[in-house]
């Protein structure tokens, strides 16, 4: 590289890295990565700082009080517990779903991915009141289920339900692609080697999917955790059975206890924050394995 | 094991990729489908292999009807153009593939499967990167994988895909090498799809040239080029010159371009075909001939110089209105052509398809200098 740089004919081997100082075939790498820092400031770091800045006006016995209240903890649970659930059912019909979209051709299909990203575009609280009056006692699903004696409505049940339901786009948005991309002959060749159907699954077409199934479900997760809107209509919000944390940091705030209430969130955020640094470094390591180098 | 294909149909939408295809593979030879994109030779492989279901028609393995059964149970190795390595496995992992698939009754013990794996790992000169992933490979050591994954299993049949179709021009010479060496150790059934003439002359045992979803003709690589039954597998088998005009009183010619065609009764169109081998370069026109050329290029690569010439004042149908003739170092070093010069073609043997004929005569003009003395063959 020094001696193509000394002749003045930079021919890059491969694309230039941070940190390089060898020409760069892209221009405007400053000013694109300035802008993006920049709007990653003002919309998420700032807030962030904010929140940080009510906390740290807390001595630490103070945050810890709050923060372990045994009635928050109990949210920490019964979110946490809802949240698995909710990512986890959606880890399984996500994928069904996307395997159905990609694989098979039906009439409809067009409408039905267009359907799966409208938990995001509906008001959570209209998906929330709808939920709670699905599954009341006199609901459409309610009066069934409690026939068979299942209570959802108002039990985490509901939260989870409620959770499912806003998360589910997630799943199906991040496994569609890699779905799509897959090469058929790598399933030829598995079929050709006598492979059975499900060996070919289990072996050849999960292995591929597993790091984008793995991030949806996180981020299903992690959404989950902070829902708020769906949740509460259908949670009950009975303290110690059916309270959410976000529903803590809502009770917080209307008692203008706004560090109280930056206390209980940071905790959420950490948790997040953790999690979803974990899955990244992860699936880099994963990706970088197969991908070469 | 032998392969029968018979009558073998198959259409995608309102394109008729093979129509009513009936071929014998015989048992243990290397066949080559040969033909240009389109001609359906990839879809005749799919269909034998069993990833591709014919609509009519029914192939056999060793006389045994086999249309219905899945590929899984063909038991047959399947190499793909682009490999198809499992990204996330190992290269031993990989091989070890197809003997962790079958049947736990069929299936070896675990310690018997690694050997296996390093026998083949041996066998295609890989044992070093054994832990690597594909990723990690180069092209032809990844389709040396793939080949060593797909025999794994010793299937009696091996289908090969364009094999080496993405590899460059060196690798390839040294893997077709490698292939055929293999080919001739374990004794497959092997058929390899290529539209590449060269390698499948030389590769293969037996040529089948497909066009437009139809067989054109199946013979061994020396007869096929000697011999060639039609127009197009003329064209297609290497570098071909012709003079296409008009057959009056024995001579063929168009514009001032003249051949002399003995012993012909035809009147009316025709066209000549001569290889590169069957036309010598005079400064002088023969006495049976007249085609004025002008020299565009000379190539000095390989055992013979390449000429490459422009009809003047007459056209070709040859690729690019270029003709192409082979001569050897010592004739160039005596004559030295270069670029301009003119140069007269003298055609020694060459093929002469007439009017709507499909099968060509072939024409003599040996001992052809003055006085000329020339017979007929066939």
């Amino acid at each position: 590289m020094s001696t193509a740089n000394q002749a003045g004919a930079v021919i890059p081997q491969r694309l230039p890295r941070i940190g390089n100082r060898s020409k760069r075939v892209l221009p405007g790498f400053g000013l694109s990565l300035g802008i993006s820092l920049l709007f990653i400031s003002l919309i998420l770091m700032l807030p962030l700082t904010g929140l940080v800045m009510e906390v740290s006006a807390m001595s630490f016995d103070q945050f810890w009080f709050v923060i372990t209240d045994p009635r928050v903890v109990a949210s920490y649970k019964v979110t946490a517990l809802s949240a698995l659930a909710a990512s986890l059912f959606n880890g399984l019909f996500g994928l069904l779903l996307a395997w159905v979209l990609v694989r098979y051709e039906f009439p409809g299909k067009r409408l039905i991915d267009a359907v799966v990203d409208l938990p995001f575009a509906l008001p959570t609280a209209v998906a929330g009141i709808v939920l709670a009056t699905l599954f009341a006692e006199n609901g459409w699903y309610g009066q069934w289920l409690s026939k068979l004696g299942i209570e959802i409505a108002f039990t985490p049940v509901g939260i989870a339900v409620a959770m499912a339901f806003t998360s589910l786009p997630f799943v199906v948005r991040t496994v569609q692609p890699v779905l799509e991309e897959l090469a058929p002959e790598d399933e030829e060749a598995a079929v050709s080697l006598g492979a059975s159907d499900g060996l070919v699954f289990r072996r050849v077409i999960f292995p591929a999917l597993w790091p984008a199934l793995l991030t949806g479900v996180a981020l299903s997760f992690t959404r989950s955790l902070g829902e708020f809107g769906a949740v509460i209509f259908i949670a009950g919000n009975m303290p110690y059975v059916s309270e959410v944390t976000s529903l803590m940091i809502f009770v917080r705030l209307q008692e203008y206890d706004y560090a109280a209430a930056s206390a209980i969130a940071s905790v959420v955020l950490l948790v997040s924050l953790v999690m979803l640094f974990a899955i990244t470094l992860w699936q880099a390591r994963y990706l970088k394995r197969i991908e070469g180098r | 094991m032998t392969i029968t294909v018979d009558g073998i149909n198959k259409r995608f939408g309102k394109f008729q990729a093979l129509n009513n295809v009936s071929l014998d593979i015989p048992e243990g030879k290397l066949t080559a489908l040969l033909g240009p994109s389109g001609s359906g030779k990839t879809t005749l492989l799919r269909i034998i292999a069993g990833l591709e279901s014919a609509d009519s028609g029914r192939i056999a393995f060793s006389g045994q009807d086999v249309t219905k059964l899945h590929v899984r149970d063909r038991n047959i190795g399947f190499v793909f153009q682009h490999y198809a390595l499992f990204r996330h496995m190992t290269v031993a992992q990989n091989i070890a593939f197809g003997l962790e698939s079958l049947p736990r009754k069929q299936r070896p013990a675990k310690a018997e499967i690694q050997k296996r794996v390093r026998e083949l790992l041996e066998m295609i000169q890989l044992p070093h990167l054994a832990q690597r992933f594909p990723a990690q490979l180069s092209g032809g050591q990844k389709q040396r994988v793939a080949l060593a994954r797909s025999i794994a299993t010793r299937p009696k049949i091996l289908l090969l895909d364009e094999p080496f179709g993405a590899l460059d021009a060196k690798v390839r010479k040294d893997l077709r090498r490698w292939l055929r060496n293999l080919h001739d150790e374990f004794h497959f059934t092997s058929i390899f799809v290529t539209h590449d003439q060269e390698e499948a002359l030389e590769l293969s045992d037996q040529v089948v040239v497909m066009s437009q979803g139809n067989v054109e003709q199946v013979n061994e690589p020396t007869e096929l080029y000697a011999r060639p039954d039609s127009r197009f597998v003329f064209d297609f088998l290497g570098q071909v010159n012709v003079l296409s005009g008009e057959v009056k009183h024995g001579s063929l010619s168009q514009g001032n371009a003249w051949v002399t065609v003995p012993g012909i009764r035809h009147q009316g169109n025709a066209q000549l075909y001569l290889r590169p081998h069957e036309v010598r370069l005079a400064t002088t026109p023969a006495a049976h001939a007249n085609l004025p050329l002008r020299i565009e290029a000379v190539s000095l690569i390989g055992s013979e110089v390449r000429v490459e010439l422009r009809p003047e004042g007459w056209t070709s149908e040859s690729s690019d209105n270029i003709w192409e003739v082979g001569i050897s170092h010592a004739e160039f070093n005596q004559q030295r052509p270069t670029r301009g010069d003119l140069r007269y073609a003298v055609p020694e043997v060459g093929h002469l398809f007439t009017g709507k004929d499909t099968q060509p005569t072939t024409v003599s003009w040996a001992e052809a200098e003055s006085p000329p003395r020339v017979r007929l063959i066939k």
